[in-house]
């Protein structure tokens, strides 16, 4: 859990759009050490994917423009040449999608999906790969991997296929994987199979996994760490335990509470964050959650909160979080402007 | 509710939502170009007219074949007839066939195309007679029907009508069978609106745009095959003056008067062009995800799809 | 309310020259369920998909037609009814749907969308349907200058309160939610449900609530029935089903529920395998193929729905009296 493997510094990520510049990311800082599993956690619209996919720079170039760094092992990856950049894609890096039938290509079987990383990136034969990639359906827990190596994506079922695209990820043993909602798609008997497969393989091969997800029941289950997104910008970070048993930031407790529970007294109205996302070309001026929060002063409309360091393992983006924590325990007394 | 406050609300959005329109419209240099040249022919053909002297039929034999000059603009043809008036007129022949096509043959396509999406017997029918139409090259066709119809301009019209309308009932219907599947037709059904409901009140809307970005190029398409036909002597019928048929009377004599060939041909050229680039540009502006040209939109559509997917 | 008796929906599943052959073979989306909507309650339909949740919902509105069984609404079986007397049905009962992007015409002004059920039905004349579509659209949170936008200019979570709307104009009785909160976003989750119920209190609505998300589940229905592969496997009060499950499956859908706590550490029932394609279900018990307590009579008798204490039935072996304890551990251990 020590050797950093990931360092994303003030990371920006600009779209170029006929409506001028748009800012998915905006100022998005971490860091991902070897075996842990970090979870990405915010609503849709809220950079979470983008972030992402800026890591692998899958945009393409001419419509985005990133700022900052994103260290991998030592180098900033954001000044790799193009060329450069495949190389680590699919092969140190690598990424699982939320869709398992149109991430895997139709007209080609399983086993060739999980053999051509291995050929173009690590240059083994073909037997080889295929070995490899018997070896590796088997460890992501489909059965008869010799026989389903050969098989198509579609003659395959959607918890099996999520399975197959994880083997195609792992085949270059990747040091990080990204996975962007790997289980939405699934129902949740399958998404507890997945969510256990993925624990096992993070503590068998050591890798760092960036999970992405909006479901905050899934992140309890898998991570080890969190950082929640609103609006392009990281709001809260911490450990998984002190988040869910003490969460800081005002749109984390909102989401928190708002989940409908499946233990203890059914309340008879869910609390609400009021409003909507605002759209990213239209951002608040000061905190990005002003909007929405119901402490929201002026200072809070004006000036955009920093990341502030909480304790060692806690960040938290908001003015006020220490005076509504406070009143919030000590009874609810509503917001008055101070 | 007061209904003053809420014509006012609908006479804000509609102009706010125009203005977003036209905003689109400058914005695509295609659609803008295709519509500046379509306002050169068009206007040829309407105020030409009024700058005229002489009519398309007066004959001034001794002045046969004459360059172009001060006095006939663009020259004369075989028979001392002015070419400008002749090709001002033959614009509105020309013009008036093609938009005639295009109108006919979306309307009836329209109608086609809607019932063959919605019922699965008619379909059967519709389309195989659809198939056998589209099967016969389209000039041959035109021709066959003119042969028996008789060399009339509303023949023009009818034969180039049936030859394309198979066109405009395929586009229709693959727009409205996409369209069937989708949740707020279910949701009509649900109501127990009637099928004729649906299919011409919630289908169809949905159809349009794919529908007037193919009639514009069946407008292009149906002035070059009127001239083609005219040109065949089987379209348009002497001495009345279209673009084709001027050509037919240049053919004979291209190397003494190049004018009679050229100028007709330059509008013909001009109002194909022009009208293929309306259409190209009507597709881009209709359907964004042909040519996804910012990353944001791009970006609604990966949100979109992950919200989809979702469920 | 409604009383469902045995709704089967089967599909033909052969198409083009293998009609040809002998011998038929149909989907079973929907196999001999059976189950009470009553006044004013919410009961959901919990399952996964392919489950024949949704196309139970579908059924019962005629949106496809029944294979066989009965759904008895005022006396009358909704199966036998002829279109027009089934279009006066229609006006009570109404269905929001799960996809807030498709379901709505994107063509149509919102004003539009909202009238059209009123102009279906016949109800009012045209400034009488604005003022009843005003009505309703404050019910349901949205502004009066919503009326003339399209639907593009909506979020997901306003879509979803125009579906709402849509359903509301007519003033229904019944309303088929089929996954109306999970496309959307948690916070706007939040937010629709508490409409729901809000709606419910103060127009005295009936909800067959169809869902996949069992927290959801949880807090907003008064009674459960759990799906596996078109048969309903249990059923009961909220409470008892969740607290108390009966059925292997319905405690393996449950325990695989990620719960937002890091703490709860819980007994975890993970399924093997992949529910089986409904184009060929397993003879006897449709779950003996994943149960981890299948005995051999469930491979072979298909259970029959068994009452337990509290209006609790469940279809399963394990909780049949004439099959003796002995049997039952031999299988588990």
């Amino acid at each position: 859990m020590t050797t950093e493997l990931l360092n994303v510094e003030q990371l920006r990520t600009h779209f170029f759009t006929e409506k001028g510049t748009v800012t998915a990311v905006d100022d998005v800082s971490f860091t991902i050490h070897e075996g842990e599993i970090v979870g990405l956690v915010g609503e849709s619209g809220c950079g979470k994917s983008v972030t992402s996919q800026s890591i692998m720079r899958l945009y393409d170039e001419y419509m985005v423009e990133y700022e900052g760094k994103i260290e991998f092992n030592g180098d900033n990856l954001l000044n790799y040449p193009i060329k450069k950049m495949q190389k680590i894609r699919g092969d140190a890096i690598s990424m699982i999608f939320q869709d398992p039938l149109s991430s895997l290509n139709p007209v080609f079987t399983i086993g060739k999906q999980i053999a051509e990383p291995l050929m173009l990136h690590h240059k083994k034969s073909k037997k080889e790969a295929y070995e490899r990639a018997v070896e590796l359906l088997a460890l992501t827990g489909i059965p008869s991997p010799e026989k389903r190596v050969h098989e198509y994506p579609h003659q395959l079922s959607g918890g099996m296929r999520q399975r197959a695209m994880i083997a195609v990820t792992l085949a270059c043993e990747p040091r990080l994987l990204i996975a962007d909602e790997p289980t939405t798609a699934l129902d949740v008997t399958i998404q507890a199979q997945i969510l256990n497969l993925m624990r096992d393989l993070n503590n068998k091969l050591q890798m760092g996994i960036i999970f992405i997800t909006h479901d905050l029941g899934v992140v309890a289950e898998l991570c080890d760490r969190v950082m929640v997104m609103y609006l392009g910008q990281i709001v809260e970070e911490a450990d998984v335990k002190t988040l869910f048993e003490k969460p800081l930031h005002p749109y984390t407790r909102g989401l928190i509470k708002s989940i409908p529970q499946m233990t203890g007294e059914r309340k008879s109205e869910l609390s609400v964050i009021k409003g909507n996302v605002p759209s990213l070309t239209n951002k608040p001026k000061g905190c990005r959650f002003s909007t929405r929060c119901e402490f929201a002063d002026e200072k809070c409309l004006e000036e955009m909160p920093p990341l502030k360091t909480h304790s060692d393992t806690k960040k938290v983006r908001c003015w006020h979080y220490e005076e509504i924590i406070a009143r919030e325990e000590g009874g609810h007394v509503h917001a008055s402007s101070t | 509710m007061s209904t003053t406050s809420l014509s006012n609300i609908r006479k804000e959005l509609k102009k706010e939502q125009r203005s977003l329109l036209f905003k689109r419209f400058l914005s695509n240099k295609l659609l803008l170009t295709g519509s500046f040249i379509m306002l050169f022919v068009v206007g040829v053909a309407l105020i030409g007219p009024f700058f005229l002297n002489y009519t398309p039929y007066q004959m001034v034999v001794e002045n046969r074949l004459s360059p172009p000059s001060a006095e006939h603009l663009l020259g004369t043809d075989n028979f001392g007839r002015d070419l400008f008036s002749r090709v001002v007129y033959g614009a509105q022949i020309s013009l008036g066939v093609g938009l005639a096509v295009a109108v006919i043959t979306s309307v009836v396509g329209l109608v086609i195309g809607l019932l063959a999406s919605y019922y699965k017997t008619l379909d059967h029918i519709l389309m195989r007679i659809c198939d056998g139409l589209m099967a016969i090259p389209g000039i041959l066709f035109a021709i066959a029907l003119m042969a028996a119809l008789g060399p009339q301009t509303q023949n023009v019209i009818i034969a180039l009508s049936i030859v394309f309308t198979p066109h405009i009932a395929r586009v229709v219907r693959s727009k409205a069978l996409s369209i069937r599947e989708e949740t707020y037709v279910e949701a009509m059904r649900a109501q127990g609106a009637s099928p004729l409901r649906i299919i011409f009140l919630h289908i169809a809307p949905n159809t349009i745009s794919p529908l007037v970005v193919q009639a514009t190029f069946i407008f292009a398409d149906s002035i070059i095959t009127e001239a083609a036909l005219s040109f065949l002597g089987a379209g348009v019928p002497t001495p009345d003056p279209s673009w084709g048929n001027i050509l037919y009377d240049g053919k004979l004599v291209i190397f003494n008067a190049w004018w009679m060939t050229v100028f007709p041909g330059i509008m013909i050229i001009l109002a194909v062009i022009g009208l293929n680039f309306v259409g190209d540009g009507l597709r881009d502006m209709i359907d964004p995800h042909t040519k996804p040209r910012s990353k944001k939109k791009r970006v609604n559509l990966f949100r979109f799809n992950s919200q989809k997917a979702r469920g | 309310m409604i009383q469902v008796r045995n709704m089967k929906k089967y599909y033909q599943a052969k198409k083009g020259l293998n009609k040809l052959k002998s011998g038929n073979t149909y989907v079973k989306a929907v196999d001999g369920v059976s189950f009470d909507l009553r006044k004013g309650e919410t009961y959901a339909l919990v399952g996964e998909s392919g489950c024949g949740k949704s196309t139970t919902g579908r059924t019962l509105l005629r949106l496809h037609d029944a294979t066989e069984g009965e759904a008895i609404y005022n006396g009358k079986d909704l199966f036998k009814l002829s279109n027009k007397e089934m279009n006066k049905v229609r006006k009570d009962m109404q269905m929001v749907f799960q996809d807030p992007y498709s379901s709505l015409n994107p063509r149509k002004r919102i004003g539009n969308i909202l009238e059209e059920p009123l102009n279906i039905h016949n109800i009012g004349n045209k400034s009488e349907r604005t003022d009843i579509v005003m009505e309703v659209m404050s019910k349901v949170g949205l502004q009066v200058d919503h009326y003339y936008r399209y639907p593009h200019e909506f979020s997901g979570g306003q879509r979803q309160r125009i579906g709402l709307a849509r359903a509301l104009v007519v003033d229904p009785k019944v309303i088929i939610c089929d996954e109306p909160v999970s496309a959307l976003d948690v916070s706007i989750q939040s937010q629709v449900i508490n409409l729901l119920q809000s709606l419910q209190r103060d127009l005295g609505l009936t909800y067959l609530f169809i869902s996949h998300d069992i927290s959801v589940v949880r807090h907003i229905s008064d009674r459960i029935g759990v799906m596996y592969l078109g048969n309903l496997v249990e059923e009961g009060y909220t409470d008892d089903v969740i607290e108390n499950p009966k059925h292997p499956y319905t405690k393996a859908l449950l325990s695989s529920v990620p719960l937002p706590d890091p703490n709860v550490q819980r007994e975890r029932v993970i399924l093997q395998g992949d529910i089986p394609s409904p184009l060929n279900p397993p003879s006897g018990c449709v779950f003996h193929t994943r149960c981890p307590f299948a005995m051999d009579v469930c491979k072979t008798t298909v259970p029959q729905s068994l009452n337990l204490a509290g209006n609790h039935t469940v279809r399963c072996h394990l909780h049949d009296e004439g099959i003796t304890t002995e049997e039952k551990k031999v299988v588990n251990a």
